[in-house]
């Protein structure tokens, strides 16, 4: 009962945060704010998901395939953030690199 | 878990609505908007979205194939073609004008032929059907998709295995006389203390082990070696565009084995199962499993070099410089594509 409502509280808190991140996106002026908002937010919101699940698996191997979910997915935003940044610090010209 | 308190209405029905209401609207955005990359990144979404409706529907295997191959991989193929085209300068993002017209009448037919097949349809069949319930004690894998891909219909699966070498050979045909014995592709170079580099050298590990894992988990559960192959292709590639991995020469005899090997190591049970007088590809109840893995073992590793030689496309030598030819043997090289033309790979 009570894994159930924690259940709840992280996957609204989750929730909380991919809201932020889609809000940033879609609000931010420039490429790297929308980058940084949709990366750091979306990965915390899918950590504390991931967390809400852990909490209704049955065994030890599903809650360890969670974590590599978040982690591979933390691993890959990090990366691509950074690979869509640099072609966007490219895209814009000189002025902007010392920024 | 407790019985969740009664709600007027399903409420995974809203979450099925707006899955098919995002499902149209990317598909959408898809064709309607303008520029090709704009429309292949919807269509990768898309893709995604589709795989969430196959779980929604309960096919994990289709949805684990349509994320792998339908988003994934058919997603880099087309980005792959439209950096190709926009080195070639021959990107164009006008639109297609009245050619677009009867695009959309085809894709309306084809959506109402659907719908009303939808509803000729007999009643959907408890799954697995009442044969395949019958049959798949017998078929040695518990997963009912894989004991038909590989045990039931193998016959089916060979072919297709076969569909994909073909594929390939047909883009290899697009390969200029001078690049024949260049790399696969072309030449890649990223910053060795880099964030690719880096993130190339993290992955491959945990790749090739979820890879294997999918394949070894598809004789019981959803999985495979179509999914497990697409995995390990997607390591491979990250490998190669962060430099870490040099593409083969066509002629390196490694990987003229590993593309017919799946294809090889079928046929050849095949024939073994006949010999032994259970006929071509018909599975004898004991040995099934174990004839299915390597069988399947084999299919990944030629579906995963298949698709890595997809992506990366035919040879190409240094436009300025083919490895086997004199300078002006090409007539159908691109005419002053200098190296360091901008949106040359980098």
């Amino acid at each position: 009962m009570i894994a159930d409502w924690l259940t709840l509280a992280f996957g609204a808190v989750g929730l909380v945060f991919f809201v932020a991140g889609t809000v940033g996106m879609i609000r931010f002026p420039d490429t790297f704010s929308r980058l940084h908002a949709l990366t750091k937010a979306d990965n915390l919101g899918l950590g504390f998901i991931a967390l809400a699940v852990a909490l209704q698996m049955e065994s030890l191997a599903d809650i360890v395939k969670l974590a590599v979910i978040w982690a591979l997915a933390l691993l890959a935003a990090g990366t691509v953030a950074q690979l869509v940044a640099r072609a966007a610090l490219r895209a814009e010209g000189s002025e902007d690199r010392d920024a | 878990m407790p019985e969740p308190p009664a709600l007027p209405f399903d409420p995974a029905l809203a979450l099925d609505a707006a899955l098919a209401v995002a499902i149209l609207g990317a598909a959408l955005a898809a064709v309607s908007g303008r520029g090709v990359f704009r429309a292949v990144v919807f269509f990768i979404a898309y893709g995604l979205m589709v795989s969430i409706g196959w779980v929604r529907l309960g096919s994990v295997d289709v949805a684990l194939a349509e994320a792998a191959i339908g988003a994934g991989l058919t997603g880099v193929l087309l980005l792959a073609a439209h950096g190709r085209l926009a080195r070639a300068g021959a990107a164009t993002d006008t639109p297609a004008g009245a050619g677009r017209g009867w695009a959309a009448l085809a894709g309306l037919a084809v959506s109402g032929a659907l719908v009303w097949a939808w509803f000729a349809l007999p009643p959907v069949p408890a799954r697995p059907g009442a044969e395949l319930a019958e049959a798949l004690p017998r078929a040695g894998v518990e997963n009912p998709v894989t004991a038909v891909l590989l045990n039931f219909r193998g016959w089916d699966t060979l072919l297709e295995s076969i569909i994909l070498l073909a594929a390939l050979v047909a883009v290899w045909m697009l390969t200029r006389d001078g690049d024949w014995r260049a790399p696969l592709g072309v030449p890649q170079h990223a910053n060795a203390e880099g964030v690719m580099a880096g993130f190339a050298r993290v992955l491959p590990p945990v790749g090739l082990m979820i890879g294997g894992y999918l394949l070894w988990a598809g004789a019981d559960a959803p999985g495979g070696a179509f999914q497990g192959g697409t995995v390990w292709a997607a390591v491979l590639l990250v490998a190669a565009l962060a430099g870490l991995w040099a593409p083969p020469r066509l002629e390196a005899a490694w990987f003229r084995a590993a593309l017919v090997l799946g294809g090889a190591v079928f046929v050849l049970a095949g024939l073994a199962l006949a010999g032994v007088g259970a006929g071509f590809l018909t599975l004898p109840e004991g040995a099934a499993k174990p004839v299915i893995l390597g069988i399947e073992l084999a299919l990944a590793v030629s579906i995963a070099v298949t698709l890595v030689a997809l992506v990366l496309g035919p040879p190409e030598g240094p436009p300025d410089a083919p490895p086997d030819a004199p300078p002006g043997a090409l007539p159908d090289a691109p005419p002053g594509a200098p190296p360091d033309a901008p949106g040359a790979p980098r």
